[in-house]
């Protein structure tokens, strides 16, 4: 059954979502029964303008969500090796659960 | 009553028949319908909107109150009300999360996904203002139903367990009507079995073996408990289906099992509420 079980994280971004681009604060992210991939299962994410309520929308085979993981990790240390150092103290938000 | 499941030529097991040819719809249909948008008077008072379907006529028609699932007042879901209508009955699909405003069915689901569903009270006084709905019209015949997949389907249970006035209730792999007690929360405080005792009307039961919430072991438990308790209730248990398998337009799909599933919800309105 769909289940209201959720991850969510504070975050700090832009998204483009049917109206355009707008910020993003809050990451949802769930592993259920997706409405539009053909799975019967699926990784889905939320990227959420709290204030407008707006939402763009993902999901993911779980195969994909894993191969994704590995991939953002690889291109966040390439991207601060090349962008000297880390930038998380630049971040406006840390992320963090909520 | 649980029936035998007979194992059909192809290898897929169904309840109870899978001959070709056994299964059929209804032998009732209507094929003028007026399916409209309106409003109903929910939970507190509060207006709400609904869609509406019924076959066209004086009737008088049974009434049936399909209760949306988790992602929302969709597509689905308005289709089985329309399909129900095409049957004889006069269906309402009240929409649960109309305090939300307007917008995408999904876009509001995953919202009220997030925001830990609606509370079990809000869902109650929301059916019962659709079923005060369907009564007052001068189609009705006086009896109404109440059906739902999913969480429509544990819904469904709570309603016939808390609702005066439900006749028959049709409970499709409702999930968690069991809950442990890390599961319950504000809005959902107990689970749905243990108010079985209150049960007032017939239900029908239908499940996929394949599933996993409920899989077969709670499906098994709830079984046990109907039983107990004395009430009348009829549980279809499908092979080869898993969750969802009405959803012609997903993976999870499941032909014969469904057009199967469906005679079965036909038959027992049709005993219970005409």
């Amino acid at each position: 059954m769909c289940s209201y079980i959720t991850e969510k994280a504070q975050i700090f971004g832009s998204a483009k979502g049917k109206k355009g681009w707008m910020a993003v604060d809050t990451a949802v992210i769930y592993y259920d029964h997706p409405v539009h991939v053909p799975l019967d299962h699926a990784l889905n994410i939320d990227f959420v303008d709290s204030r407008s309520k707006e939402r763009v929308a993902v999901e993911l085979s779980a195969a994909s969500a894993r191969e994704l993981i590995k991939r953002i990790q690889a291109a966040l240390d390439h991207g601060e090796s090349v962008h000297l150092g880390s930038t998380e103290a630049q971040d406006p938000v840390r992320i963090h659960a909520l | 009553m649980w029936k035998a499941l007979p194992k059909c030529a192809q290898g897929v097991i169904v309840a109870p028949k899978c001959q070709h040819g056994t299964v059929r719809e209804s032998d009732v249909t209507y094929r003028d319908l007026i399916c409209e948008e309106v409003q109903f008077k929910g939970h507190n008072g509060d207006m709400g909107n609904a869609y509406y379907a019924r076959p066209k006529g004086d009737g008088p028609f049974p009434g049936v109150v399909f209760i949306h699932h988790l992602p929302g007042w969709n597509e689905v879901c308005i289709e089985a009300a329309r399909r129900l209508a095409h049957h004889g009955y006069s269906v309402i699909c009240n929409n649960l999360y109309f305090r939300e405003g307007e917008g995408d069915p999904d876009d509001i689901g995953a919202r009220m996904r997030a925001a830990g569903g609606i509370s079990d009270e809000q869902m109650l006084g929301d059916v019962a203002g659709a079923m005060a709905f369907l009564r007052a019209q001068s189609n009705s015949n006086g009896k109404v139903g109440v059906m739902g997949y999913c969480s429509g389907g544990r819904h469904t249970y709570l309603a016939a367990c808390r609702l005066p006035g439900v006749n028959a209730a049709v409970d499709c792999w409702g999930g968690r009507v069991m809950a442990p007690a890390e599961a319950l929360t504000a809005k959902q405080p107990k689970a749905p079995i243990d108010f079985t005792k209150d049960m007032n009307c017939p239900m029908l039961g239908i499940f996929g073996n394949d599933d996993k919430e409920p899989d077969v072991a709670q499906v098994n438990k709830t079984e046990e408990v109907l039983k107990q308790l004395g009430k009348t209730y009829e549980f279809y248990r499908y092979d080869g289906a898993g969750h969802a398998f009405f959803d012609w337009n997903r993976p999870s799909y499941r032909v014969e099992q469904a057009v199967d599933a469906w005679g079965k919800v036909y038959d027992f309105f049709a005993r219970h509420l005409r």
